[in-house]
């Protein structure tokens, strides 16, 4: 008998998805199916899609969704989690709903140690409305609401989400991670799978930031993607674990090599 | 159950509780913080959970999170705080989760008062949130018929899939009435189950999505008409109004509602004291209004009164019910200043005498 040493995660749906060449969202995607998979709460799991170019995040998961407005993911999980606490609920977000419109609700979900998941994808611009600064915009980086490049004594200095709610004193799991190789990507997987673990324990709330690349909107091809978001976005979102919730944490570590 | 004199608030929070509300959402606002309050004590007694939010938005969109997981859910606020819940309410209505919210009316704009008052029934019956959509708005008069409308509203926002807006003032939030539960309360009407909700793909079906989204205009188009079908069926079978003394002969009809309608009623009295016969038509649902009952009243009227604690915002429903066959006189108090059962009187005398000059434009 011929054995399966590779199959799609039965927790993504067999489709195609809208994302661009050389964006990491489906990678992102697949790594949180596998999760879900392994640790077979694929029927009790509800996702919430936010508004960004993971908006469509409902058709390509195997599981149950709900859409949120811009922003509120971490609002509308607390609403289901509360309802039906033996649910596993987890948020996909990318920067701009996550670290601009939905700052108040990622901060207090975490601040109320909500036993929820939450994937953030941060690719340092607003990626569906088409390429606009975002709060994790680097400095000089070019967009279409700064064609000069950040300036930073007028937009602020890119917002480092794992460090800011890692500072929270309610216990929970925070770390960053990339996936702009495979290599770096077992990594993120891992993170993945030990905040999905945690909810499951109903230890505590859990953020996995994950750093990713858009192509079409930096106006880079997608192999030099992948480099232009190591050498310039690792050395300032280094990747690690921020928070653990017996109160440990590891330092983060520059990924630059 | 026997009567028990409670405060408005807490009659809502018991009435949802009795209704089967599991979750309660809410940020604190004037004059309304005595309804969490109430809940965040109440629903742990019945394996229920209420979560202060951070906002007026959170709250709302932890609503949108509890209702797309199936469970009978509400929050409150006032009239502020009702403006930054106008995300949700637009999202609740196009992904059709039902929810029951509660505007203890302040008076505005802006930061405005905490006084009653009747500025927000453009907001509730109009303009709850973007897009093409409506929600029932049932407007209680006494402690009473807001808790039994409370309970009426987990109903009917269960049946429509919708949110059904409970709108109130000070009034009803503040004073203190004889309230009676009644025990072994049938819903008043008939419920599926909720399918449709995420509560695990446990395999039996395909996964569910709660979503708003529809990128397709065709698409789109046939939700819009789903929900306007919606909308249609209240307008026909869901108007709620009360008629007081229609049956007598009477010059002048009055139109008021909520706690304004009960300052009217008192007039009323005063008038018939007087032997001057007045009538009155207090709209319960204020979406649907209840265009025919008004329009049918006024006919035997030689005018009309509109009474309102807002610079004139039903008005337009009654111009819209009259159709010009009948002159429309307007009385009102704003900023939180109540109308009194005498100035009633002395508008109902002056129309009656041609001293009140109609009203030309709202």
């Amino acid at each position: 008998m011929p054995e399966t040493v590779f199959a799609r995660p039965q927790a993504l749906a067999d489709v195609s998805t809208h994302y661009c060449p050389g964006c990491t969202h489906g990678v992102i995607h697949r790594l949180v199916a596998e999760v879900i998979d392994e640790l077979g709460v694929r029927e009790r799991t509800v996702g919430i899609a936010p508004v960004g170019c993971a908006v469509l995040a409902y058709n390509y998961f195997n599981t149950d969704f709900q859409e949120a407005a811009h922003g509120r993911a971490p609002a509308v999980a607390t609403g289901v989690k509360k309802a039906r606490p033996d649910l596993i609920v987890f948020a996909y977000q990318g920067d701009g709903d996550l670290a601009s419109i939905g700052m108040a609700e990622i901060v207090h979900c975490a601040n109320r140690g909500e036993k929820v998941t939450v994937v953030f994808v941060n690719n340092a611009i607003y990626g569906m409305t088409g390429g606009q600064m975002a709060p994790t915009t680097m400095p000089g980086q070019v967009a279409t609401t700064c064609q000069l490049g950040r300036d930073v004594d007028q937009s602020g200095h890119p917002i480092r989400v794992s460090e800011m709610i890692s500072t929270l004193r309610t216990p929970s799991f925070v770390a960053r991670a990339t996936v702009h190789n495979p290599l770096v990507a077992v990594h993120a997987k891992e993170m993945l799978r030990r905040a999905f673990r945690y909810q499951v324990d109903g230890t505590c709330f859990s953020l996995v930031e994950i750093l990713s690349t858009c192509p079409t909107n930096w106006g880079i091809p997608p192999v030099e993607s992948m480099s232009w978001l190591e050498k310039n976005m690792l050395p300032y979102y280094p990747v690690g674990i921020f928070k653990t919730p017996d109160g440990g944490s590891r330092e983060p570590r520059p990924m630059t090599e | 159950m026997t009567k028990k004199l409670m405060k408005g608030s807490e009659a809502i929070g018991e009435a949802a509780v009795q209704a089967g509300c599991k979750l309660f959402f809410g940020y604190p606002i004037t004059p309304q913080n005595e309804i969490p309050e109430y809940m965040s004590m109440r629903l742990p007694q019945v394996g229920g959970t209420f979560v202060q939010a951070e906002s007026e938005v959170a709250a709302s969109n932890m609503i949108y999170g509890a209702a797309g997981a199936g469970e009978r859910v509400m929050t409150s606020s006032s009239s502020p705080g009702v403006s930054l819940m106008a995300e949700a309410m637009s999202y609740l209505a196009g992904s059709e989760l039902p929810a029951v919210v509660v505007n203890i009316v302040r008076a505005g704009p802006g930061l405005g008062g905490i006084l009653p008052s009747q500025g927000d029934y453009f907001q509730a019956t109009r303009a709850l949130g973007h897009g093409d959509f409506r929600v029932m708005v049932l407007a209680p008069w006494s402690i009473q018929e807001a808790a039994d409308l409370v309970q009426d509203a987990f109903d009917l926002a269960d049946y429509y899939r919708n949110p059904v807006l409970v709108l109130g003032d000070g009034l009803i939030g503040q004073m203190m009435e004889p309230v009676e539960f009644s025990e072994g309360r049938e819903p008043i009407k008939a419920l599926d189950t909720k399918s449709w909700a995420t509560t695990g793909c446990d395999g039996s079906r395909p996964p569910n999505v709660v979503n708003s989204l529809f990128l397709d205009p065709e698409e789109l188009e046939r939700h819009n008409l789903k929900l306007k079908a919606k909308f249609d069926a209240m307008a026909e079978v869901e108007v709620r109004y009360e008629a007081y003394d229609i049956d007598d002969d009477y010059d002048v009809l009055i139109v008021a509602y909520g706690t304004v309608a009960r300052v009217c009623s008192t007039a009323m009295e005063e008038l018939k004291e007087e032997g001057i016969s007045a009538a009155l038509i207090r709209p319960i649902t204020l979406f649907p209004f209840p265009f025919a009952a008004v329009r049918d009243a006024a006919m035997k009227a030689s005018s009309v009164l509109v009474v309102e604690l807002s610079t004139g915002q039903m008005i337009e429903d009654v111009q819209l019910a009259l159709a010009r066959s009948r002159p429309i006189h307007f009385h009102n108090r704003l900023g939180g200043m109540l109308v009194s059962p005498d100035e009633v009187v002395a508008k109902v005398k002056s129309m009656l005498d041609g001293s009140s000059e109609e009203v030309r434009h709202a």
